[in-house]
């Protein structure tokens, strides 16, 4: 079969998701709904097949599987979210779904030749920083939770660490490329290979922006997935694990200092710590709000309460259990109504798309494209992650969007262009490199 | 460079392993923790949502319903309050369950659905409980209270209780206690005596039961043959019992060659000390054990809201816990004489009185009583038929018979004459017990110079000719009470009530 056509295949999936799930919907809840329910699902399928026709014209050699990947997780995501929060905010992500697709589609045609992106990498850097310090500036950023991670704009809330994400992986994966080789060698003292300052310089300085960033906005997961991004890019482009230890080394020892030192993160490692401590428990910022996201995940079980049946309100009140359920705490519904396989398949698809995102890389035949993929496809899996091990808490909670499945408008646009790169990365690389036709035509 | 990105995707296999072995852990492994959790809601909270299932009187009147309260969630109301709150008891998400209401718990709040896929149970939808129907009789239990009422407002008593079954299936009619509460607003903390007591004497009180436990002495005494009613003995008051003197009721001396159908007709103590005595400690252990003694009533009741009946000793040179606890009549600190005519520790409860004239009507076979007919969901399907249990078989049906003709000589013509309703053929038994108290006056050495004693007063009984209804009633604390005065026309009154409801 060819690849084209394993993708629409691979459709199917997200048609029977989407399906099912809006069925169940509309079972559940017919006393209340009509079947105007329905016509979501048969609009969100038709969105998919946009895309897919879209990507059968201008990508015909991309990965077959990282679409259909993102419209089951799409459709999944969409699903809950009517759920959770009904109708007004379901419309609201499926018109961000199209949103996305028309900046997916926008992606591809602007950027055919991504390496050009290249030449914009400065510029590209210097807009990411700016987009993550932009929450601290006055009346226009928001704290939540003590954390600055969106921006309020008139009318819509703006999550810019999600762009910068995207930018900055641009950036590193263009510097990195032309310093590689620099970096990997280099004088030896004590049989250990010091990269000249010259290079390593810059390094040291994006370090160090990580531990601002962390100071600015506050918040150790962002934190984490950039400067876990940063170390898979530099790892694969200098091949030295050296790296990576001294990374972390330092990250490890930033984060130590910050934890015990900033108030507010220092509050989200002890919740993290001791979520079943009364005091923290009952406290109003206290740590109830990942307790209960436990409690909901054990009612789950192995197989789930069931779809629609996990509670979300405090009956008599009009209190929810879990705090945003239906964007930091989503994994948590979903843990609670499908249970433990319900939530493994989830991870599953995550962990499928950032294998194809990695195949892409080894497939690409210059450096930059390798390092691309492989920033993406880290920076995507690593936000995974942060957010997932924060709600099961393997680390402390930060609020980051679960990609494409949490409600959020950023969320999906920037995820659409990290898609959209991929696939362009991908079609170059699987392109037969002797064309045929075109051979043909030479022939004089 | 491959090769570092297939370690570093080996990195990432690792990190969402750990993701999958945490969810693993909350879902699975740490789940019970976490669901017993003292901090976790969520029980608590499917709680509120379940409409619990209504509890009827065998008349189909409801006596607990749910009613819609806010945000999808459910209160229990009780039309009738105070008339059957010790009954049906109360729940209460907060405050938890008591009676009937936690008895039958599981039958209200309803099973879980057993059908949850994937997807869950799509027809589920709110989560309704099943309906009890109940054995309990609405113009009996009213009259019970009525009676009751009238007769401590006249006579100056504290509480009194009435229990009424159908010897034959154990079905409980009426099991009721003055004073009573409102279970639609139960609070410990107001609720006090002498009007109000979430404490349910019929269940829970232990009180002397007199006379009326000549009733199991006489049958220890005739079905294990070491007597007949007609046996002869002497009944000389004062006689030594247990180095002590006892008396007969206005220190009436009977001579030797009374029978013991006589000695049951005029409720002779001296008598029945001897009886008792004979009998031996081992013969009445069996015989009360067989009657229910002992044990908490196999009554569809909380366990924790029953108290078992027996000889109650408190810590003392007898009793070396730090709490009080019943002793066997085989034990040598008990007086068997005493205890014999319903004396000495004996502590005993309404339903278990009732009990053991139940046994006598239904011939000595000893039904389990009940409180529940039927279990029916919210089609209408019935899902539970509670079947009549026999507990035991406690003495030979001959004997029954022989008890139930010496029963119906004491409404003829001896203690329980106010019972002998015209048409009824009426038998019991009437019970007096001392309580060594007096009325608004401190008593000396157990006798009440300066007023009245305080006396628990009793009468059980059952129509002999039709026994279709067998009745103890108990009326605490009356001064100078009888039970042939008070207690009996109120156990005669509602034994005619529920003959006629119940042909």
């Amino acid at each position: 079969m060819r690849a084209r056509n394993w993708e629409l295949f691979g459709l199917v999936p997200a048609a029977l998701l989407v399906s099912a799930g809006f069925a169940a919907i509309y079972i559940q809840r017919s006393n209340q709904l009509s079947t105007v329910s329905l016509v979501y699902g048969g609009v969100f399928l038709g969105l998919c097949l946009a895309g897919h026709i879209f990507i059968r014209i201008t990508l015909p050699h991309a990965d077959p599987f990282i679409f259909p990947l993102v419209a089951v997780l799409a459709c999944f995501g969409v699903v809950m979210v009517y759920r959770i929060d009904g109708a007004t905010l379901a419309r609201q992500q499926a018109q961000w779904f199209v949103l996305g697709l028309v900046l997916f589609a926008g992606t591809v045609l602007i950027f055919r030749d991504y390496r050009k992106l290249e030449n914009y990498r400065y510029l590209i850097m210097i807009g990411s920083v700016l987009l993550l310090l932009l929450p601290r500036v006055p009346h226009v950023g928001v704290s939540t939770g003590g954390a600055y991670l969106a921006i309020h704009l008139p009318g819509i809330t703006f999550q810019p660490t999600e762009i910068a994400k995207v930018g900055l992986v641009i950036f590193l994966a263009s510097y990195l490329r032309d310093h590689r080789q620099a970096l990997a060698s280099g004088r030896r003292i004590l049989g250990y290979a010091i990269p000249p300052l010259k290079h390593l310089g810059p390094l040291l300085v994006l370090w160090g922006a990580a531990m601002l960033a962390l100071i600015v906005i506050k918040d150790i997961g962002s934190s984490l997935m950039f400067y876990g991004a940063l170390l898979a890019i530099l790892y694969v482009a200098t091949d030295r694990i050296s790296f990576v230890i001294v990374g972390l080394l330092l990250f490890a020892g930033g984060a130590w200092y910050l934890g015990t030192h900033i108030q507010h993160i220092d509050a989200r490692v002890l919740d993290w710590l001791h979520p079943f401590s009364p005091k923290l428990y009952n406290d109003p910022l206290g740590s109830y709000q990942l307790a209960n996201a436990q409690f909901a995940m054990a009612a789950g079980g192995l197989f789930g309460q069931g779809f629609g049946q996990s509670l979300l309100v405090v009956p008599g009140t009009h209190n929810l259990f879990i705090p945003v359920p239906s964007t930091d705490m989503i994994y948590a519904i979903i843990t609670s109504e499908l249970g433990l396989f319900g939530a493994a398949g989830l991870l599953l698809v995550y962990l499928l798309f950032v294998a194809r995102g990695f195949k892409a890389a080894m497939l690409a035949r210059d450096s930059f494209s390798k390092l691309l993929a492989v920033g993406l496809s880290s920076v995507f899996g690593l936000q995974v992650f942060v957010i997932v091990g924060g709600v099961t808490r393997v680390i402390p909670l930060t609020g980051v969007p679960l990609p494409f499945v949490s409600y959020g408008g950023s969320s999906i646009l920037a995820n659409f262009v990290l898609v959209a790169l991929m696939l362009l990365v991908s079609d170059r690389a699987r392109r037969p490199t002797i064309q045929p036709l075109r051979n043909m035509e030479m022939v004089p | 460079m491959n090769r570092s990105i297939l370690r570093l995707f080996m990195v990432v296999v690792m990190l969402f392993t750990v993701l999958v072995v945490w969810t693993s852990r909350w879902t699975v492994f740490s789940a019970t923790a976490l669901n017993n959790n003292q901090l976790n809601p969520l029980q608590y909270y499917a709680s509120l949502k379940i409409r619990r299932g209504n509890i009827y009187a065998d008349n189909g009147a409801i006596l607990a319903r749910s009613v819609r309260a806010t945000g999808g969630t459910w209160r229990r109301t009780y039309p009738y309050g105070p008339l059957y709150a010790q009954t049906i008891g109360y729940y209460f998400p907060q405050l938890g369950a008591t009676g009937l209401e936690a008895a039958r718990n599981t039958e209200l709040k309803g099973a879980p659905s057993p059908l949850t896929s994937l997807f869950g149970n799509f027809s589920s939808g709110p989560k309704v409980g099943n309906d009890v129907y109940s054995t309990i009789d609405p113009r009996a239990q009213s009259l019970a209270r009525q009676l009751i009422d009238q007769t401590l407002a006249k006579y100056h008593g504290v509480s009194g209780s009435a229990v009424a079954i159908v010897p034959q299936t154990g079905a409980v009619k009426v099991l009721y206690s003055t004073p009573s509460y409102n279970d639609n607003q139960p609070n410990s903390n107001t609720c006090h005596l002498p009007s109000c007591s979430e404490f349910f004497d019929a269940v829970q009180g232990g009180y002397p039961p007199g006379s009326t436990f000549k009733l199991v002495t006489t049958t220890a005494a005739l079905n294990s043959g070491k007597f007949t009613p007609t046996s002869t003995l002497a009944g000389p008051s004062p006689l030594i019992v247990s180095g002590a003197p006892l008396h007969n009721d206005g220190n009436a001396s009977y001579p030797a060659g009374t029978t013991l159908t006589e000695a049951l007709t005029l409720s002779i103590n001296t008598i029945y000390a001897q009886v008792g005595q004979r009998v031996g400690g081992t013969l009445m252990d069996e015989y009360m054990r067989r009657f229910g003694f002992y044990s908490v009533p196999p009554l569809d009741y909380p366990a924790g809201q029953m108290t078992p009946s027996g000889e109650l000793f408190y810590p003392g040179p007898c009793n070396h816990s730090k709490s009080a606890r019943l002793l066997p009549p085989t034990s040598g600190c008990v007086d068997l004489g005493r205890m014999s005519i319903g004396q000495d520790k004996l502590t005993v409860t309404p339903l278990q009185m009732a009990m053991v004239v139940s046994a006598i009507a239904d011939n000595g076979r000893l039904m389990q009583p009940r409180l529940t007919n039927r279990v029916v969901n919210n089609l209408g399907q019935t899902v539970e038929q509670i079947k009549p249990t026999v507990d035991d078989q406690v003495m030979k049906p001959a004997i029954a018979k022989e008890l139930q003709q010496m029963m119906r000589r004491v409404v003829e013509e001896g203690t329980g004459t106010a019972a002998n309703l015209y048409g009824l053929n009426i038998g019991g038994k009437t019970g007096t017990a001392s309580t060594d108290l007096c009325y608004h006056a401190p008593a000396v050495s157990g006798n009440c110079p300066n007023g009245l004693p305080l006396n628990d007063v009793w009468f059980v009984g059952f129509p002999e000719k039709n026994p279709k209804i067998a009745v103890a009633v108990e009326l605490t604390d009356i001064p100078s009470g009888y039970g042939g005065v008070q207690a009996a026309p109120i156990a005669a009154q509602l034994i005619q009530l529920l003959l006629a409801e119940h042909q």
